[in-house]
């Protein structure tokens, strides 16, 4: 309760820095923010108009002619999000090294400025994204709310996972050079630039373990066929979410102490 | 109002003899710990009442930046606990978390948050902060093309843009030009002359004499004394000529005033005597009258070359005036054991009303750190009245001729 409060306190350091590193990255450029929005529709139009236009790339069962361009960015941006926050969280107590030794400040701020950051830019290429499946008349409808609650099972995965990491990261340094490779394995095998069905049945059921398949799939089940999620599949991923936020808290409030002394 | 309480502070790290250890003892955490402690500072314990004023001295490595650290709440204890009550403001690294591509404003924005200071608060601080620092029209450029000055101009103004109740200051102060050096110092009297509690690090005597209270003295990590700022600037003196193994002892005076005697002991001071106009030994003389300052050095041991060094301080230890035969090019060569040399200083007292004292040092050069026989603070105490001339202020006596012209 008390890191609440001191959380509310400093607000205005929280949105200060989320707004600073906005403008940092973009300052003493000419074109300015205007890249902010320049380089995710890159990336958008190179998914959209060359998996689709110039690869002809299709989904296994469906002949539509952005279904695998839509497919791969569920998959792929809300991916991005996940893993921006987890690297950017298992590396912020040593990139603060300076002001965590040398400033009192709530350390609690540093994990909710980092997601919202992410966060941040999620916005900015999803909505470019949602410009698209506008334009594209391939927007799924009402169903689209339903994209909150599975995101948000998504950044909890990720924060909890990214404050136990950030926190072990100051100890045991290994953790961090580990975990970039992860999770380049991580992305494979997770269904996002492939469809599960493509996939042999024996190495179906591994795939269901990882438990960012389940809201990964909903995202695309959302947005390619417009179909409710499946709820169940969900629960892995909601469960692994709150036991991992629930260690990050308990060895960050164990070892915050310690940290600065080890950074 | 502010106040600080330290009670049986401890700070240790932990030292792990591999990488591996912590790892082990993380993983098996019934098998006892697997690490070393290296304590850096060891009960720790003193209060500092709301507005009192306390300077911590200490040699570098003594652990008054890691006690500041603790204080301020960056690092955690390992044994005992601080209280604070009331706003506190630390000056302890002035310009953290600036942004070199950001302009001075925006990061007094930035600085401010950090300080948990709301947007709409700076904004109103925002005058104030731009006049304290005078930086003029730098304040909207880019802080990369900030001197190292004016960086620390617009950190300083920012953290002290509110009276906090606590003010703790770390040797901050000894950057930036002579200028604001002064700016910030008076700032910080004026907080304290408003109530504000301070505790000041520093090595500069004049300060910690001019703004504190009380002095605290930490060595090896713990309190080694705690007390006025004169006798504990004096004892601190002593005790890094101690370093060199010579013992230092105090002395309590009739006055109350406790007398600092260090030093290896090859010479000592005999007996010192101020002698007035008409050749009598003083206690009290006069405001400009000739005076003669007696010093009587009794060789212990052979000396290959000696020097007799002394300094006149007002009543709060500030240096009147000091010099020694060295400076003057009258040092002996090859002093025997069993000599009783006189040495007569003879000045116009040009003080002002007051007491002062007289520390006395036997040196072999022009400080007592490279060989200190004998280093005596309060050797002599002597009044300076004004007998026979206008009143007039201060503790020097700089009597004009006055012209006046009048049209």
């Amino acid at each position: 309760m008390g890191m609440m409060q001191a959380l509310w306190s400093y607000r205005g350091f929280v949105l200060g820095s989320v707004r600073r590193e906005f403008q940092a990255k973009y300052r003493n450029t000419m074109l300015g923010a205007a890249w902010a929005i320049l380089s995710p529709l890159a990336m958008i139009v190179v998914y959209t108009m060359i998996f689709s236009q110039v690869m002809k790339s299709k989904l296994p069962g469906d002949a539509s002619q952005y279904g695998y361009s839509i497919y791969l960015c569920a998959g792929i941006l809300t991916w991005g999000l996940f893993a921006e926050i987890l690297t950017r969280a298992q590396g912020m107590f040593l990139e603060n090294a300076n002001l965590l030794k040398k400033v009192s400040f709530p350390r609690i701020c540093l994990p909710v400025i980092v997601v919202l950051n992410a966060l941040n830019n999620f916005a900015i290429i999803f909505g470019l994204f949602t410009v698209f499946l506008l334009l594209s008349g391939q927007f799924p409808g009402a169903v689209f709310a339903l994209l909150v609650p599975v995101i948000g099972v998504m950044v909890l995965l990720a924060v909890g996972l990214g404050l136990v990491l950030g926190v072990l990261n100051v100890f045991f340094r290994d953790v961090g050079q580990f975990f970039m490779i992860f999770l380049q394995f991580w992305f494979w095998l997770t269904p996002i630039v492939y469809p599960t069905s493509i996939v042999p049945e024996e190495v179906r059921a591994a795939l269901a373990m990882n438990p960012l398949a389940g809201p990964v799939q909903a995202c695309q089940d959302i947005l390619v066929s417009g179909k409710t999620p499946d709820w169940g599949a969900l629960w892995p991923a909601t469960a692994l979410a709150i036991l991992l936020c629930l260690l990050g808290l308990y060895l960050f409030r164990r070892r915050a102490g310690e940290m600065v002394d080890e950074l | 109002m502010g106040s600080i309480v330290v009670q049986h502070l401890g700070k240790a790290y932990k030292q792990y003899p591999t990488r591996w250890s912590r790892l082990a003892e993380w993983l098996t955490p019934f098998l006892g710990p697997r690490h070393g402690l290296k304590w850096i500072l060891q009960d720790i314990s003193f209060h500092v009442a709301p507005g009192e004023a306390v300077g911590l001295i200490g040699i570098n490595g003594a652990g008054k930046s890691t006690l500041l650290k603790l204080i301020t709440g960056t690092t955690q204890p390992t044994t005992g606990g601080v209280h604070i009550e009331g706003r506190v403001a630390a000056l302890l690294e002035l310009g953290m978390g600036f942004h070199p591509d950001f302009t001075g404003r925006q990061n007094v924005y930035m600085a401010g948050q950090l300080l948990g200071m709301s947007a709409d608060e700076i904004t109103a601080l925002m005058p104030e902060i731009e006049a304290f620092a005078e930086i003029g029209d730098y304040m909207d450029q880019p802080v990369r093309v900030y001197s190292s000055g004016m960086q620390m101009r617009v950190a300083f103004s920012v953290a002290t843009a509110r009276r906090p109740d606590v003010l703790i200051v770390d040797e901050a102060l000894s950057v930036g030009d002579t200028y604001f050096q002064h700016k910030s110092f008076d700032r910080i009297r004026r907080f304290r002359n408003q109530g504000t509690t301070l505790l000041i690090v520093s090595h500069d005597k004049q300060a910690i004499q001019s703004v504190c209270d009380r002095a605290i003295l930490l060595d090896g990590g713990r309190l080694a004394r705690s007390g006025n700022p004169e006798e504990i600037m004096d004892y601190y003196n002593a005790l890094i000529a101690e370093r060199e193994n010579q013992n230092v002892q105090q002395n309590a005076l009739d006055s109350g005033k406790v007398q600092t005697i260090s030093g290896t002991g090859e010479a000592r001071v005999a007996d010192i005597a101020l002698f007035d106009e008409s050749g009598a030994r003083a206690e009290v003389v006069d405001v400009g009258s000739d005076c003669v300052l007696q010093v009587t050095v009794r060789v212990h041991a052979p000396i290959p070359r000696m020097v007799l060094g002394y300094m006149i301080k007002d009543r709060l230890g500030q240096p009147m005036y000091g010099t020694n035969t060295h400076l003057k090019e009258l040092p002996l060569q090859d002093v025997a054991p069993g000599e009783d040399i006189t040495y007569r200083f003879r000045f116009p007292m040009n003080l002002g009303p007051g007491t002062y004292s007289v520390a006395t040092a036997i040196v072999s050069t022009d400080t007592h750190l490279v060989n200190n026989y004998e280093w005596r603070d309060l050797a002599l105490v002597f009044t300076v009245m004004n007998m026979r001339r206008p009143h007039f202020e201060g503790s020097a006596w700089l009597d004009p001729q006055i012209e006046i012209a009048r049209p």
